[in-house]
């Protein structure tokens, strides 16, 4: 039986991935994470959260531009890792930061649009791991899970206000993911165009 | 005479050359998975800051001060446990050294304090430009162990060695028309390389009106814990406020000006909306980002109510009777 190729692609960016996540949960206890733990915690599982999702929303384009077909056979693993330390950041904060006083948190995601929006990223992210089995692509058929998990842009967008405001006087990082997230939504749009022409082209070419 | 060549082995030991090119990709496989493992994981780790956290350089204590230290508790002081030394040195909010907490620790050799001289000005008979080690002999040192709390809802308990803000402003004899005291930081890229981006309008600015500053609470600090000030905290000679948020303590000082007028403060132009002139620690006006209520002791886990004006009400609250502190945050 042929192996699928890469096979240690996948297994090695979870391991890779969630190395980060074991070392903040094996620091933090220990005091290695500085005189604010909860704080470096933050903000270290927001970033990475971040990152993870521009880079599973990178794999398409990355294919598109290069034509190499692995970067989409790591689309769903890195989603999954942006999703799990985008939970992780959020339980830092209710459970650890605010020590789940409910109130407090409550009066945060309403009340504060620097918490709203972070927040609102986050719960769009829910369906799209709930989806991301290959069981639900088929159960959605495929063009309406592909539509549902564009929210990951608007989740992406989302996380990086969400940044932006958290930052406030130094935009260097928060401007690099817009850069970064503007580029790979040109290339989603400038491939979309292009297929749209290409099939009114062939449309005018055979009249029905 | 030959050996008889070896016997071979029964073709059942034999691997089979299927599941040998299969050893061979395993082995290839796992050291891809490893290095690519490692490379992921080494670099999340690197690009989430990982690397730039406390730990890897131990902040060596700044020499102690000399002469003797009035050591006295004071009717201010509190017995709460103090926030460590390395806590106090290495976690600190210094923009001209650097955005990150652990930063200023890092480049405080950056920041050279001697020679240095404060200027005194404005609205005062005396007007005077004082080098640093004769300011500091004309007053004795004394520890105030004082709360401080960050307007990022976090706080410690920190003995500063110093003297009152109000015995160096009676030396320079304030006007009549002296309204407002104005604090500025040393502006110098060289020493302070924070300022060679423009995160904020340097130099760093702050201000008290003259009642505030005259109160027996507010401090000028040049040291912590017997020891020098470090750079990181503002060496060598930074403001000390305990009722208001942090950001008022003003660090590195070169001039105090005596003014008619309230004057600018940095946080305040660079965010009117978030920081206010007056900045008293208050739990019942949030910040627009996070709620000022409750605040973390560094070194806590959990968190604990932030008291009007820090705790330090009763002496203070009178200062501020009939101000809307909700509109004059």
């Amino acid at each position: 039986m042929a192996s699928p190729p890469h096979p240690w692609l996948n297994p090695a960016l979870v391991t890779g991935g969630l190395f980060p996540l074991a070392l903040l949960a094996v620091q933090g206890p220990r005091g290695g994470l500085g005189a604010n733990a909860i704080e470096a915690a933050l903000n270290q599982t927001g970033f990475l959260a971040l990152v993870l999702l521009v880079a599973s929303l990178g794999c398409t384009p990355l294919r598109l531009v290069t034509g190499w077909t692995w970067p989409v056979r790591v689309r769903r693993t890195l989603g999954l890792l942006a999703f799990t330390y985008a939970l992780a950041h959020f339980l830092v904060y209710a459970v650890l930061d605010q020590g789940l006083a409910l109130g407090a948190v409550l009066e945060d995601v309403v009340k504060r649009p620097f918490i709203t929006v972070g927040f609102t990223a986050l719960v769009l992210l829910v369906p799209l791991a709930v989806t991301s089995t290959n069981r639900w692509v088929r159960r959605l058929g495929f063009p309406r899970w592909q539509r549902l998990h564009r929210l990951a842009y608007v989740a992406a967008v989302l996380g990086v206000a969400h940044f932006t405001w958290r930052v406030k006087k130094d935009l260097t990082e928060p401007l690099v993911f817009g850069a970064v997230l503007g580029l790979l939504f040109a290339v989603r749009v400038g491939e979309a165009t292009r297929k749209r022409r290409a099939r009114a082209a062939s449309a005018a070419r055979n009249p029905a | 005479m030959r050996d008889a060549p070896p016997p071979e082995p029964p073709s059942s030991d034999i691997t089979p050359e299927r599941l040998y090119l299969r050893r061979r990709e395993f082995l290839q496989n796992a050291g891809l998975f490893a290095a690519t493992a490692t490379g992921v994981g080494g670099a999340l780790y690197l690009l989430s800051g990982g690397r730039r956290r406390g730990g890897d350089a131990p902040v060596a204590d700044a020499p102690p001060v000399a002469g003797p230290v009035a050591k006295a508790p004071g009717p201010f002081d509190t017995d709460e446990p103090r926030t460590s030394y390395e806590d106090v040195t290495t976690y600190n909010n210094f923009y001209e050294l650097g955005l990150d907490k652990g930063d200023p620790a890092r480049l405080a050799d950056r920041l050279v304090t001697r020679p240095w001289t404060v200027t005194l000005d404005g609205e005062v008979h005396k007007p005077a430009t004082v080098d640093i080690d004769q300011l500091l002999s004309w007053f004795p040192p004394e520890e105030r162990v004082y709360r401080m709390r960050c307007v990022e809802a976090w706080s410690m308990v920190i003995p500063w060695l110093g003297f009152p803000l109000a015995a160096l402003l009676s030396r320079v004899e304030p006007t009549r028309q002296a309204r407002y005291v104005a604090f500025t930081t040393l502006m110098d890229p060289e020493r302070l390389p924070g300022q060679e981006r423009r995160v904020l309008d340097w130099p760093y600015t702050e201000g008290l009106r003259l009642d505030e500053a005259l109160h027996p609470l507010t401090f000028l600090a040049m040291g912590l814990y017997g020891r020098q000030l470090p750079a990181q905290n503002g060496a060598p000679l930074r403001l000390v406020v305990p009722w208001k948020y942090g950001f008022k303590g003003i660090k590195s000082i070169v001039r105090i000006t005596l003014t008619r007028e309230q004057p600018p403060t940095t946080w305040n132009l660079a965010a009117p909306e978030e920081y206010g002139f007056y900045a008293n620690v208050n739990p019942a006006v949030a910040h627009p980002r996070w709620s000022q209520a409750t605040e973390r002791r560094i070194g806590d886990l959990e968190r604990r109510p932030t008291l009007p004006f820090n705790g330090y009400a009763e002496q203070v609250a009178h200062l501020y009777a009939g101000l809307d502190l909700r509109g004059n945050y």
